[in-house]
């Protein structure tokens, strides 16, 4: 049986009461060479913007996956936001280029350690480095915490350790890491807009 | 920027100087298209490279690497003696009309008040004569010896075309073209806009380049004007964001600073940082700094910071001088000195990005531990492995203990960013982080919990700010974007009365604050960053906005995002009308004076209901309430900006002063000093830059750009190639005083050899991205090759332009 894809969907349309394409008698290959779906249909469209200069594209990101327990959603295409008023749906090279940003063979999975000496990082848990983290902060921390300058006047400051902060992260990212490293004391604190 | 993204199409004159931006900037740039093809607009570049940007321009004027100064002295130079200024806005809105103190001066390279040893001004001389009311004195005609506007004139009677000419190497009627079309904008009807970048900021003179242009731009009566401003165009897509809450060595979130150790408490702190009107009748809004200070210490301390302990004033760690003084520079010195312990890079690879990579790969051996939280395998976290002549690290010798703690990126991350144009825009996520890839912010959150524990159960030295900072999210050990971004905002501890009727309760306790307006310094209001609030009010998250209407089409759209401050579109508009409360130009209106109130298109920058007088001036945020052609003390290296060769200068002098060089003022430790090059050993100029496909070590980890841009390149004029016998495509060696780098060849003729003091001056071009890590062929970033010179205001270092020889490989 010879059908054109528009009498294929003609009668498939009609046949859609309680039949199968199987029912029907088509050979399986068929039916499926002709059913091709839009891809991105079955995606989810989160609104972002691009991570990279100062114009802040608008990007719509396509993710699979519908977010259910045990089913991690995952992006697939990421394009411009065509609503945005500045990019107007427009993305540079880089911009283009954000879903192998995403999927980059070089993204860090896990916490990893390096031992003095070594060449090389081994795997260890978020708990073990956190933990491992906090004491060395806290010994360097209360071993050379400055509470008073030359003059005798207080300055209360800790100075053997410093941060530099990530200009690509979040307004709240950022104004948590300002309360945190300015709690403890540390003064040797910048951003890239140094650089 | 003063002005925004979109704003760019209304210009009539673009001068891109000291940045790229169809390189750099190429979907922002569509605005500069649009200018030209809809606006007829005029594009100007002047630069040491005939860039992308150069490519489609109407002029092109190249330059030699770190004269900005000289030309745009030679621009001011030109619109005082051809009288090409807008006169009005000049006399009322700038302090062109102000007295300056006796003894003010500037001979043979130095500003009055030079101490050599301690390379430093005594600053007294530099500001207003005040009258015997406590105001400054003024002479309306602009004709008193000592007021700005004849100090300026006679400061830059000096840049002439033919010394502007004999520095910077372009050629004379290009100038002079240039010069023409800028004066063209002080026209009512005409405006400019310039967009810059890296290019002004990574100079020893970093600060002053881009004083230059606010002096142009007040001159012409640009500032506050639909299609005018001064438009930093940032690098970072939060570099803007982060800056604005205090991530920097001597801030606080708003630009409030950091407390010197000379104040030993709130009210000498805040008496210091509370200006008063230098003229009657300014709003003069640092008035309110208390409010800000105050309301900012209740976000980080909560009920802890009450009024007996000065809010919890004495929790902060105070600095010695209330400058840059542990900026990273500095800490790069002192991680090589032995002094630091600890560093901690969250999204920031410092190997790459920090001047003389050698320099700081021995820091980084010194420290005990160094914590890397990135999304990416970064080189400064792999700064101990060997990579041949790429990493020249022994790791057997390295005892550095490293953690790499993987961070999820934007498609996994929820927030705002603030743009260039100040535009606080949230986005969602998109996808799950990658294996055990975690938040940014649940990454410190747990540090800092885990810390806090400690100092509960051990206890320790000064634990009070640890246990006493506010942490009142519901989780945690995860706090939620929109819980800080509330607090960000702002809210009522109690009831904010209003204070010209205390019976009217105007926010309830509990409630979101509207504005800054409702900040209070008596505790009663908590406030992270004052110039976001207005970002999650009662009415929701305002960052979040989408609506795309633009009325007027003047590329405003007030219903998109959340524009810091108070979704003003438009910085300074005030002074976009006349002293009638008139727009200057009709055709580009933002506010009007509509006799009662100031209404129109952009959220007024002034007081909504103050009538126009000439007494309060547009600049509101100045205690003097205009604009300043001259500085003050505010700007290290002196009231007006002069010329200062880089430090590593191809001339070994300096042809307007010989006796100073270089900028008296920037500070170079000893070790740097000894590693500068002199002209005979590196004959030519080298400066750095980005490429569009590449974003700087980052994108190189993304196959497609990887790609786009395989492997290292250097760019040299045809001359020097021949010269030099170096082919396009071949291999050649650049060398500076600090390091080698080896790269391919590109021959090129958009870059020119210059004349200059007489001597013929070659650039070589240095594309920053390439490393050891990543998907593109191994190559060496730049900063194998620049030098630890900073800027004498922000130590931002200068890359633009140093000294380099090159030679076939």
């Amino acid at each position: 049986m010879e059908l054109s894809r528009r009498q294929f969907f003609k009668l498939s349309g009609a046949a859609l009461a309680g039949s199968s394409m199987a029912a029907l008698g088509f050979p399986a290959a068929e039916a499926v060479a002709e059913v091709r779906e839009f891809k991105l249909s079955r995606t989810t469209e989160v609104r972002n913007t691009c991570p990279y200069c100062a114009v802040a594209c608008g990007v719509i990101m396509y993710s699979l996956g519908d977010r259910a327990q045990n089913n991690r959603a995952s992006i697939m295409h990421i394009e411009g936001d065509a609503d945005h008023p500045v990019s107007r749906g427009s993305l540079c090279p880089k911009g283009a280029g954000l879903l192998d940003f995403v999927h980059s063979p070089s993204r860090l999975l896990y916490p990893q350690y390096r031992a003095p000496g070594e060449s090389g990082f081994k795997r260890v848990s978020w708990d073990w480095a956190t933990d491992r983290i906090a004491h060395l902060m806290k010994e360097d921390r209360d071993r050379n915490f400055v509470a008073k300058n030359a003059q005798g006047e207080d300055v209360n400051r800790w100075l053997t350790t410093g941060m530099l902060a990530a200009s690509a992260s979040t307004n709240e990212a950022g104004f948590l890491t300002f309360k945190t490293v300015r709690s403890l004391g540390i003064l040797g604190f910048d951003n890239q807009a140094r650089v | 920027m003063t002005n925004n993204w979109i704003d760019i199409k209304n210009a009539n004159v673009i001068l891109v100087m000291g940045g790229n931006t169809a390189e750099a900037h190429p979907v922002g740039f569509k605005w500069v298209i649009e200018a030209k093809a809809r606006n007829k607009a005029t594009l100007i570049v002047v630069d040491p490279r005939f860039n992308r940007t150069a490519a489609v321009a109407d002029v092109y004027v190249p330059l030699r690497a770190g004269t900005d100064i000289a030309f745009l002295g030679g621009v001011i130079n030109y619109l005082l003696t051809k009288d090409a200024i807008q006169h009005e806005y000049v006399k009322a809105f700038t302090n062109a009309s102000f007295i300056v103190k006796d003894g003010f001066g500037f001979s043979e390279g130095l500003f009055s008040g030079y101490d050599s040893d301690k390379r430093e001004y005594d600053h007294s001389t530099w500001d207003y004569e005040l009258g015997p009311d406590g105001y400054v004195q003024v002479d309306e005609t602009l004709q008193h010896p000592r007021c700005v506007f004849q100090l300026m004139k006679q400061h830059y009677s000096r840049y002439t075309p033919e010394v502007v000419v004999n520095v910077t190497g372009s050629p004379k009627d290009k100038f002079l073209e240039v010069c023409k079309l800028i004066a063209s904008t002080a026209a009512l009807n005409r405006t400019m806009t310039s967009l810059y970048a890296l290019g002004w900021t990574n100079h020893s003179v970093g600060t002053q380049n881009i004083r230059c242009m606010a002096i142009i731009q007040l001159l012409l009566g640009n500032v506050g004007m639909s299609g005018g401003g001064l438009n930093a165009l940032r690098g970072h897509s939060n570099i803007q964001g982060l800056t604005d809450l205090g991530l920097l060595s001597n801030l606080m979130p708003g630009y409030l600073t950091l407390p010197a150790a000379a104040e030993p408490n709130l009210a000498t702190y805040l008496a210091k940082r509370t200006p008063k009107p230098l003229r009657p009748g300014q709003l003069n809004y640092w008035s309110n700094y208390p409010k800000f200070f105050v309301s900012l210490m209740k976000v980080l301390y909560g009920p802890a910071a009450t009024k007996e302990n000065d809010y919890g004033y004495g929790w902060l760690p105070k600095l010695d001088r209330v400058d840059h003084e542990y900026d990273m520079l500095r800490v790069q010195d002192l991680m090589v000195q032995g002094k630091m312990n600890g560093y901690i890079c969250q999204g920031f690879n410092p190997l790459q990005a920090s001047p003389n990579k050698a320099k700081t790969l021995a820091g980084l051996g010194k420290l005990k531990f160094l914590v890397v939280i990135d999304p990416l395998a970064t080189e400064t976290s792999a700064f101990f492995e060997n990579h041949g002549e790429y990493n020249p690290a022994d790791s057997s010798k390295i005892m550095t203990e490293v953690f790499r703690l993987p961070s999820i990126c934007f498609a996994e991350d929820e927030g705002s960013l603030t743009n260039s144009s100040r535009w606080l825009q949230w986005h969602y996520r998109g996808q799950d982080p990658p294996d055990e890839a975690r938040t940014d912010i649940d990454i410190i959150a747990a540090l800092f919990l885990r810390i806090r524990e400690l100092y509960r159960k051990e206890g320790g030295v000064f634990p009070e700010p640890i246990l006493n900072l506010h942490w009142p999210y519901l989780i945690p050990e995860r706090p939620m974007p929109a819980e800080l971004a509330r607090e960000l905002n702002g809210y009522a501890i109690t009831d904010v009365k209003d204070p010209q009727d205390p019976t009217k309760v105007l926010v309830k306790a509990g409630q979101q604050l509207a504005t800054f307006a409702q900040l209070r310094d008596d505790g009663s209001t908590a406030c992270g960053c004052w110039i976001y609030s207005g970002c999650w009010t009662e009415k929701g998250n305002q960052m979040a906005r989408r609506e795309t209407h633009d009325p007027g089409d003047r590329g405003l759209v007030p219903g998109w995002a959340f524009s810091w401050p108070a979704n003003r579109r438009i910085l300074y508009n005030r002074a976009s009308c006349d002293a009638n409360g008139k727009p200057w130009d009709p055709n580009r209106p933002l506010i009007h004076w509509n006799g009662t109130k100031w209404v129109g298109l952009d959220v007024p920058d002034y007081v909504p209901t103050a009538a126009p007088s000439k007494d309060m001036g547009p600049f509101i945020m100045h205690p003097e309430g205009v604009g300043r052609l001259f500085s003050r003390a505010f700007v290290k290296d002196g009231p007006f900006p002069e010329h200062y060769e880089p430090f590593e200068t191809p001339l070994g002098t300096n042809p307007i002063h010989p006796k100073v060089v270089t900028n008296p003022v920037a500070r170079v430790y000893k070790d740097d000093h000894s590693e500068l090059g002199n002209s005979s050993e590196f004959p030519y100029v080298g400066t750095t830059y980005r490429l569009t496909e590449l974003f700087h070590y980052w994108s190189k980890h993304c196959l497609i750009n990887a790609i786009l841009q395989p492997q290292q390149f250097v760019e040299i004029s045809e001359q020097l190639a021949a010269e030099k016998g170096i082919v396009n495509g071949g291999e050649i060696i650049v060398t500076s005083a600090r390091g080698r780098i080896r790269a391919v060849a590109v021959v090129t003729k958009r870059i020119k050899p210059l004349t200059v003091n007489g001597k013929v001056i070659q650039h070589v071009g240095i594309p920053i991205h390439w490393g050891f890590t990543g998907l593109t062929r191994k190559g060496f970033p730049a900063n194998v090759l620049t030098p630890c010179v900073g800027d004498a205001n922000t130590q931002t270092p200068e890359t633009k332009a140093f000294l380099v020889n090159v030679e076939r490989a």
